[in-house]
């Protein structure tokens, strides 16, 4: 029976009339002072709902019969089931239905682009009021189970004595990893990194998403068998082929877009002037800022960010947190066009980051000792839509200004990392880099023993996509491997 | 966590370990690095691999007591671990009978040169290694150097030991002397680019190995990059070995001190202080 057919759920919706829950205005999340939180750098921004306020939210949601909210989120989160369970108090039934469809909902909750995803097809959107508030539910629900000490772990089928390799540990390979421990399989993560999680460590900084919250599910996914190796890269430390010499049946690759991209402008090299994963990993993953680490971060008193993402969006607030007086967005298309989340580019304007949008670096000058100290900035106006179906900016000739500047985080995206294929020549990429799969089974379409999923094979994503593809991924091997034998 | 197996002093200040590593040992040909890191607020730093036995699953590190991070790890003891350790990193060097290899080096890139040296002599090189140092209490790795080389010179700043003058005479001497096919240089930048630019003058093919800044040596934050024949190059992934005379040293220098106040501030906060 579909479970919104189910007589608690035809009482619930009897309860409120759906005109009176179309009515009822959308929670605001609590958060952080703005003026405080720009000098603070470990404390989320974004504090959660109160358990009444949470029904109050799940109260809008009509329970639709056909729930186009569904159709907007990637991994088809069955929604209205858990904002119902959430409306009648039953926190720890509303996250179980969460995590049959997603490995990380107190993640997802946090950092997935809701507003051009679930929320964009809410029913509230067509009647022209506010989307139910899906993704701050979503956290609620995670976050709840997880603070009230009853997180489960899943149950796994007993051991086959498969091994099963995961190159990389971000939300593909965790996501991957845990169905996989579920099917019995014997599953090791590698991570070439100190740290296990991926871009949720080093790249997403702790006022966005704490690290403790990654670490809950690591330990979840420890409980449930799966080995993490960390410091230890594929291709290069062990290649692909030893991993198969070695007995693994099966190896997913999840190893991200971790190769940053420059201008190649003039002064691009000058000190200074460095990428947003350079500068994030100094500060997340090596905890630069404090005087306690001996990983050195230049603090910028003038900072310039190159990009519109949520990657530049990161990089600028931290900067801010780290005590830039000036902390600028330098974008080449309008604010409209900005890739990041909204929420993010609220968050930053309220926290005093200026944008410069339609703009675009030419050239970075410097001082006698090689630091950058100024930024020659082209005026971009926009002409017509491009490939993407953004306005694409076009130069006004002779149109430029010079801002000053100390410091310049170059965010204008990243390609996926080389390194597996250079391991594995034969293995089949596009010429962007990404590995080449069958997209219903995310199966290479070179080498049937490697599987791939998220940034690897998509470019620079999202978190929910990258889980979405290990999930899928997994089921795919389960069933080559089974099929083989 | 790697366990060191044992520890070695070279001079006061270079340290030789030995430290298990299974998979790198095996992994690993010359001119590969690793990175490790120091306890759990440590830095990530580059350390070539000097030496490795499979068979016993460990590798070699030598290492110079520079700042902050390098005099923690010399501070390690046999049977302490190192926090991390990851490797092998970068392209290994490309060796071959070359005919006469001259090796210069100096400074901080004396102890990344042992390994090429022996390699290269190996594969049937006459090896003429040039150690410089400013004074002789700074000369490090001569005997290691001797028995892996056909001859070594010592150069110094004020003429304490060796002969008194660069490493650019040194090798100098040697190209007037012979013919020299291939020229190896690893050192402070300042150094390389005057060794470069002597070689140039004399058309000799020539290897730096390039000691930049890095983070994470896998390519992923480009901490490392510098200019080599007017393109953008990571050392850790497209190097740490380059053709010389198409390197910008000028740009390297200037990143190179990128850090140096913190770096200095540090130092003196951490490691002089607690003295
Ligand atoms: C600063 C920043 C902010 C972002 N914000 C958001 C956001 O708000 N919302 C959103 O949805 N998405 C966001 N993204 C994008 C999102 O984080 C990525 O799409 C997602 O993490 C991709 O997951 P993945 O598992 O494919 O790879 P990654 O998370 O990149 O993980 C790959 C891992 O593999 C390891 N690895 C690589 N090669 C090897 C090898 N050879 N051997 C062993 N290990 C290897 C890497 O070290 C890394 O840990 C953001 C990204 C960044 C950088
Ligand atoms: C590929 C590669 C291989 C290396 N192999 C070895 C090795 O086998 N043995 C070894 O002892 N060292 C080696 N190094 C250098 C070593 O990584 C640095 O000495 C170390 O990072 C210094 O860290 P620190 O915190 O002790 O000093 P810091 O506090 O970082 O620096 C102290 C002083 O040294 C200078 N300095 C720092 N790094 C360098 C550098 N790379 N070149 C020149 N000057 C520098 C600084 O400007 C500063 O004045 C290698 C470097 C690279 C890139
Ligand atoms: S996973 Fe993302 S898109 Fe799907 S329901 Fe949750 S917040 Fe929406
Ligand atoms: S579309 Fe909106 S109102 Fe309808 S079920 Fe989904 S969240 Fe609830
Ligand atoms: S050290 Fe980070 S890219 Fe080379």
């Amino acid at each position: 029976m579909n479970t919104r057919d189910e007589q608690w759920r035809v009482d619930l919706r009897a309860k409120i009339k759906a005109k009176d829950r179309t009515n009822l205005t959308r929670v605001q999340m609590p958060e952080l002072d703005a003026e405080y939180r720009s000098h603070i750098r470990n404390e989320e921004v974004n504090l959660g709902l109160t358990p009444a306020q949470a029904m109050a939210e799940a109260q809008r949601c009509l329970d639709c019969v056909n729930p186009t909210c569904m159709e907007g989120c990637p991994v088809s989160i069955k929604i209205p089931d858990f904002i119902k369970f959430i409306e009648t108090g039953e926190f720890l039934e509303a996250a179980k239905v969460l995590k049959m469809t997603s490995a990380l909902p107190a993640v997802c909750g946090r950092v997935c682009p809701q507003e051009r995803q679930c929320e964009e097809k809410c029913i509230h959107v067509k009647m022209k009021k506010e989307s139910v508030a899906i993704g701050h539910l979503e956290r609620f629900a995670a976050d709840f189970e997880r603070e009230s000490g009853q997180i489960s772990v899943p149950a796994t089928a007993p051991a086959n004595g498969i091994k099963i390799a995961v190159v990389g540990s971000g939300p593909a390979g965790l996501a991957f990893a845990g169905d996989m421990a579920k099917l019995g399989y014997e599953v090791v993560v590698f991570e070439a990194l100190h740290e296990i999680g991926g871009v949720l460590k080093y790249g997403i900084p702790e006022f966005r998403l704490p690290n403790k919250i990654v670490d809950v599910e690591i330990d979840n996914l420890k409980a449930m068998g799966v080995t993490f190796i960390n410091n230890c890269i594929i291709g290069k430390t062990i290649a692909i082929q030893e991993l198969e010499e070695n007995g693994y049946k099966g190896i997913f690759v999840a190893s991200g877009a971790g190769l940053p991209r420059f201008m190649n402008i003039k002064g691009e090299n000058l000190v200074g002037v460095m990428s947003s994963n350079e500068y994030l990993t100094r500060v997340n993953l090596m905890d630069a800022a404090n005087p306690e680490s001996d990983t050195p971060v230049y603090k910028g008193k003038k900072v310039a960010v190159i990009g519109g993402g949520n990657t530049a969006m990161d990089s600028v607030r931290t900067a801010r947190r780290l005590g830039a007086e000036k902390a600028i967005i330098v974008y080449r298309r309008s604010e409209e066009e900005m890739p990041a989340r909204l929420e993010e580019v609220k968050h930053a304007k309220e926290e005093g980051i200026e944008f410069l949008t339609l703009h675009n670096p030419i050239e970075y000058i410097g001082n006698e000792t090689g630091r950058v100290t100024q930024m020659v900035l082209q005026l971009m106006e926009l002409g017509e839509p491009d490939a993407s179906g953004r306005r694409s900016p076009v130069e006004i000739p002779g149109k430029t200004r010079i801002v000053d500047v100390d410091e310049v985080i170059v965010s204008v995206g990243v390609s996926p990392n080389p390194l597996i294929k250079q391991s594995v020549p034969e293995l089949e990429t596009t010429k962007w880099g990404t590995l080449v799969v069958n997209q219903d089974t995310m199966q290479s379409v070179s080498l049937p023993i490697i599987f791939a999923g998220g940034d690897i094979v998509r470019g620079g994503a999202t978190v929910i996509l990258a889980m979405g593809d290990g999930r899928r991924a997994a089921k795919a091997m389960d069933e080559w491997i089974k099929n083989k034998s | 966590m790697n366990k060191i197996i044992s520890k070695e002093y070279f001079s006061a200040n270079v340290v030789k370990f030995t430290v298990d590593a299974p998979l790198i040992a095996k992994a690993r040909r010359a001119g590969h690095f690793v990175i490790v890191r120091v306890g759990e607020k440590g830095e990530r730093i580059p350390l070539t691999i000097a030496d490795a036995d499979i068979s016993k699953g460990t590798i070699t590190l030598v290492v110079q007591r520079m700042g902050v991070s390098s005099t923690k790890l010399c501070a390690l003891e046999a049977g302490d671990y190192i926090t991390d350790l990851v490797g092998p990193l970068g392209k290994a060097t490309h060796i071959e009978n070359f005919g006469t290899v001259v090796c210069a080096c100096g400074g901080v890139g004396t102890a990344p040169m042992m390994p090429i040296v022996a390699a290269l002599k190996k594969a049937g090189n006459k090896v003429i290694t040039v150690i410089a140092a400013r004074t002789k209490d700074l000369v490090i790795l001569e005997e290691q150097m001797r028995e892996n080389s056909d001859e070594v010179i010592v150069m110094t700043d004020d003429g304490s030991y060796g002969n008194k003058g660069l490493v650019t005479n040194g090798v100098e001497a040697v190209i007037q002397r012979e013919k020299v096919d291939l020229c190896v240089t690893i050192g402070p930048a300042i150094m390389m680019k005057f060794v470069s630019l002597l070689t140039k003058k004399y058309d000799i093919p020539t290897v730096a190995s390039l000691n930049t800044i890095m983070v994470d040596g896998t390519g992923m934050c480009g901490a490392c990059r510098v200019t080599i024949g007017g393109k953008t190059k990571f050392v850790c992934v497209d190097g740490p070995e380059f053709d010389a005379h198409q390197v910008d040293f000028d740009e390297m220098l200037m990143r190179l001190g990128g850090y140096k106040d913190q770096e200095k501030e540090e130092m003196e906060r951490k490691i002089l202080h607690t003295k």
